[in-house]
């Protein structure tokens, strides 16, 4: 039995303490903005926010979820989140769009941390999330716009 | 391509004939064309060639509600080339639609009703923008002839405004909601009684808008399903909701052609969530669209399946493989490095190679290679599948959605009409969702479950091990220079396993479609040329990839084309202008090539003149020329493919250590007219990036029939950091030409014009790709 907390709602859940958090959001919970690519922490596609900081849903064991899990689905609600997801509408940046619900969650959490991040930051922070439509420019200019910082990309 | 296409092998022979003959004007050309389809038979191109062909009935495409709300259906897949709203902005243009009251619909599998549907080689803007202009064209006039009748007036005097027909004296005015209902009741109008908007009318179509390198212009009408993606709303194939859904992974035979022995699913069985393991019956090789067969876990979410998986032991019968269980990369291409030593079939030649060879001043000669990739969208296969009553619905991110159901159909022993295809969102293509293999297994899960839907769900090692591999190649090339260094003679040779080993027993030879993707269309102007095909059989499952067979020709050629620069010393963009010869226009049939992406050569020659402007553009965008700096260089490379026209420059650098930066790509490219230039962009943009991962990064290696790499960590695609640090798309405005792809054709050039710019950067020839490590040491 698992009780988590994800986007302000509390879930009793009958599941085993092993199974991924990535999982039970879409399977258990039916959530279905927070996507599977690699199930080894290699994409970022499954992207969630635990108390404000970004984790890979697919290797998180349930049991270790213990706290605020926030999802893609919430971010229209997040003042940063919104923001970023404003900046990605502008910009075009989606292509294919899978993978991009997870970019939108790493990148808000790297600005909520850092709110006008060097151009490295943002590079370095978001190399862990795989786009293979390769948005990868639109994505940095789009982070740049949210932080206030319209950049050349 | 598709499962059709394999006709198009079959036609190979009753073409062959042509070639050779052929020259001379357009018009003996077509004719020609016309002789090689035999008797009166006419030659079909473009839509018209396609299975199902087009339509552009606006009763099956346009739907006007009483409130004005305007559905406008698309029939083609959408995995981020944006055609759900290009498309449908065409439509809406041409309508006179307030983009802020159009919704889409997405069209099932049918193509009796909706035309062809097979969303592959970069052509659904290029067949079904016509269509849909007309079929808006006619909805839009009989919305007029509505209002005409409603105000006593000759149609003549009323005009189309932003969802409203005007009467052009009085200003009187009637929403489209106003008139649906009666406009629905008129005849619609025929083809010659159409009248197109004009350019200066349209609102939409061919307009600049949005991120334009780096800046933005202006907003851009909002895409169809924007905001559904980045509030995790929109729909793709594992996100379809059910009640009293399972789950299922299949456990595949390691080797391709190998099959299940025996099984042991007790430990499976235990496993909490698992309900049921069954096996899935393969067909052996050719595999076509058909299951590899295995077992599959049957749970109660994807989780406990995938651990129930782990926990099957199965002993797998690899006799059943054949030399595919001996297949292993290195000694693989050993073997095709080895072969292209030796003559193969001839597939284009003129002149005395072997005197121009043996004459010429100076001698050039290389071999190039690249590995098999896997497509690896970021959305592995998935498709749900629920049958009842003799009825199979089917939900999956597929990019042809016919050859789903009739692919399931044939599965399942029920007609095609029995079954119901839903295509979602895809979260990317690249060629692998043409094939439809994912649904049949997932409907062959589901018969065991009759009236409950079961997802199958692919993991990303499914997806490596089991893709359907972007074709290993070795191409050799030589060339005879004079003492100017120019090319006297030019050698080709190619090999590579065919697609047609997936359909039909192993050809070992490229078929027509693979040979005219820049092989034997190669456009250099060479007074003495011969085109080789030696056999390479096939191990694996073979299928396209984003722009298919392009890819190791335009890497081979156009790394070759560099390598004969700098032995002649000249600057390479000077002397492949020059190896282009004068503008002209080829004619596909003068070199042998039958195929031209399925379209009319009379409408779609090669044409040097568009080759010769995107290169320089690019790399006069590019600054070529300048003085680079220190262990820095500009690279070049052009292709035409998909009937569209590509150059690129990359800048780079390299540091002492081997570390590459990439500073800067300039593409440019001349696709005729563009319908919605803003994702023209992106698609270029983001092949530069697929193409920086096919150079550097990307293999997919084989041990005893084994795929060695299941996973991001092993089998690696670009990231961030892996991108330009400054990208420039430059579109040529051509809009009087036939409009030609856009998906694809940014590729090929990619990672032929990184490796020359690091070979300007450094001095280092890159044959073999990807580049890995080589620039370490």
């Amino acid at each position: 039995m698992a009780t988590l907390t994800i986007n302000g709602e509390r879930y009793e859940l009958d599941v085993p303490d092993n199974m991924p958090l990535l999982w039970v959001i879409r399977d258990v919970v039916g959530l279905k903005g927070t996507k599977f690519g690699c199930g080894m922490s290699q994409c970022g596609a499954c992207t969630v926010h635990l108390n404000g900081t970004a984790i890979r849903s697919c290797v998180t064991p349930v049991s270790a979820a213990s706290g605020e899990i926030t999802t893609i689905e919430a971010m229209a609600d997040d003042p940063v989140g919104s923001k970023v997801q404003q900046a990605w509408l502008d910009l075009g940046v989606a292509q294919c769009g899978y993978c991009q619900g997870g970019q939108i969650m790493n990148a808000t959490a790297l600005l909520k941390k850092t709110p006008n991040p060097e151009t490295g930051e943002i590079v370095d922070a978001m190399a862990g999330n795989l786009c293979r439509c390769g948005t990868y420019n639109r994505i940095l200019a789009a982070i740049e716009r949210a932080s206030g910082q319209e950049g050349e990309a | 391509m598709s499962a059709d296409d394999n006709l198009m092998i079959a036609n190979v022979s009753r073409r062959r004939f042509l070639m050779g003959l052929a020259g001379g004007s357009a018009l003996v050309l077509a004719a020609r064309w016309d002789v090689a389809l035999g008797g009166n038979e006419k030659a079909q191109f473009g839509a018209g060639a396609m299975p199902g062909g087009w339509v552009d009935d606006p009763n099956v495409f346009i739907h006007i509600d009483a409130d004005g709300l305007v559905t406008i259906v698309n029939n083609r897949s959408e995995m981020g080339q944006g055609i759900r709203t290009s498309l449908v902005m065409v439509g809406a243009d041409e309508l006179g639609a307030d983009w802020d009251r159009v919704r889409v619909e997405q069209a099932e599998g049918d193509h009796s009703k909706y035309g062809n549907q097979n969303t592959d080689g970069s052509r659904s803007m290029r067949h079904w923008y016509q269509p849909m202009r007309r079929a808006a064209a006619a909805a839009r006039q009989m919305l007029e002839q509505a209002a005409a009748n409603e105000w006593g007036v000759p149609i003549s005097e009323v005009q189309a405004g932003v969802h409203t027909i005007v009467h052009r004296s009085s200003g009187k005015e009637l929403g489209f909601g106003e008139l649906a209902a009666k406009a629905r009741e008129l005849e619609v109008p025929g083809r010659h009684a159409l009248v197109l908007k004009r350019d200066d009318e349209l609102r939409f179509v061919g307009k600049e808008t949005g991120l334009i390198n780096g800046e933005l212009k202006s907003a851009y009408p909002k895409a169809i399903d924007g905001e559904d993606i980045v509030t995790g709303k929109a729909i793709y194939g594992a996100d379809v909701p059910f009640d009293n859904l399972l789950y299922a992974v299949i456990a595949r035979p390691p080797v391709y052609g190998a099959t299940v022995a025996n099984f042991d699913d007790a430990e499976a069985l235990k496993v909490p969530g698992v309900e049921k393991v069954l096996k899935v019956e393969g067909t052996g090789q050719p595999a076509g669209f058909s299951p590899l067969g295995g077992i599959a876990v049957v749970a109660t979410n994807t989780w406990a399946a995938m651990e129930g998986r782990k926990a099957l032991k199965i002993d797998w019968d690899l006799e059943a493989a054949g030399d595919n269980a001996s297949y292993t990369s290195s000694a693989y291409r050993e073997s095709l490095e080895k072969a292209a030593q030796q003559p193969g079939k001839v597939v284009r030649q003129h002149g005395d190679l072997d005197a121009s060879l043996e004459s010429a001043a100076k001698r050039v000669s290389a071999t190039y290679y690249m590995p098999h990739m896997a497509q690896a969208p970021m959305e592995p296969p998935v498709a749900t599948v629920r049958i009842k009553d003799g009825k199979a619905e089917v939900w999956a991110p597929v990019q042809n959605p016919q050859a789903t159901r009739d692919t399931v159909a044939g599965r399942l022993g029920l007609d095609a009409e029995n079954v119901t295809v839903h295509v979602t969102l895809l979260g990317g293509g690249f060629g692998r969702k043409s094939k439809p293999d994912f649904a049949i297994e997932a409907a062959s899960i589901a018969e065991a479950f009759q009236g409950r839907p079961i997802r199958l769900q692919w993991s990303r090692e499914d997806d490596i091990h089991h893709a359907y591999f972007h074709a290993v190649s070795v191409d050799y090339l030589e060339a005879g220079l004079d003492d100017n260094g120019q090319a006297t003679g030019w050698l080709h040779r190619t090999l590579s396993p065919s697609i047609g080993s997936l359909f039909a027993p192993d050809p070992k030879h490229k078929g027509e479609f693979e040979l005219g993707m820049g092989f034997n269309t190669m456009p250099f102007s060479v007074p003495a040329l011969r085109l080789e095909n030696p056999p390479a059989p096939a191990h694996v499952r073979i299928g396209w990839f984003r722009s298919v067979y392009n890819l190791p020709h335009a890497w081979a050629i156009q790394s070759f084309a560099h390598e004969m620069a700098v032995a002649a010393g000249k600057d390479h963009r000077d002397y492949v202008l020059d190896l282009l010869g004068p503008d002209r226009e080829i004619h596909n049939l003068t070199v042998g090539d039958g195929w031209n992406y399925g379209e009319d050569p009379d409408l779609y020659p090669i044409d040097i003149g568009r080759m010769r402007t995107v290169i320089e553009r690019a790399t006069s965008e590019a600054g070529w020329g300048k003085s680079p700096g220190k262990n820095r260089g500009l690279g070049l490379a052009f292709h035409h493919s998909f009937v569209s026209y590509t150059a690129i420059v990359f800048d780079v650098e390299v540091d002492d250590q081997g570390e590459l930066t990439i500073h800067r790509a300039d593409i440019a490219f001349d696709c005729g007219p563009q319908a919605n230039p803003e994702r023209i962009r992106s698609q270029l943009e983001g092949a530069i990036v697929m193409g920086i991962g096919i150079a550097l990064q990307s293999e997919v290696t084989f041990e005893d029939g084994v795929a060695q790499q299941g996973n991001f960590d092993k089998f690696l695609i670009p990231r961030m950091p892996d991108a330009p640090k400054m990208l420039r798309v430059h579109l040529v405005d051509n809009p009087d030409e036939a409009m030609g792809g856009v998906g694809e054709p940014g590729l090929p050039p990619v990672a032929p014009a990184l490796c020359n710019a690091i070979y300007a950067a450094t001095g280092k020839r890159i044959r073999r790709l990807p580049v890995g490590d080589q620039l370490k040491g």
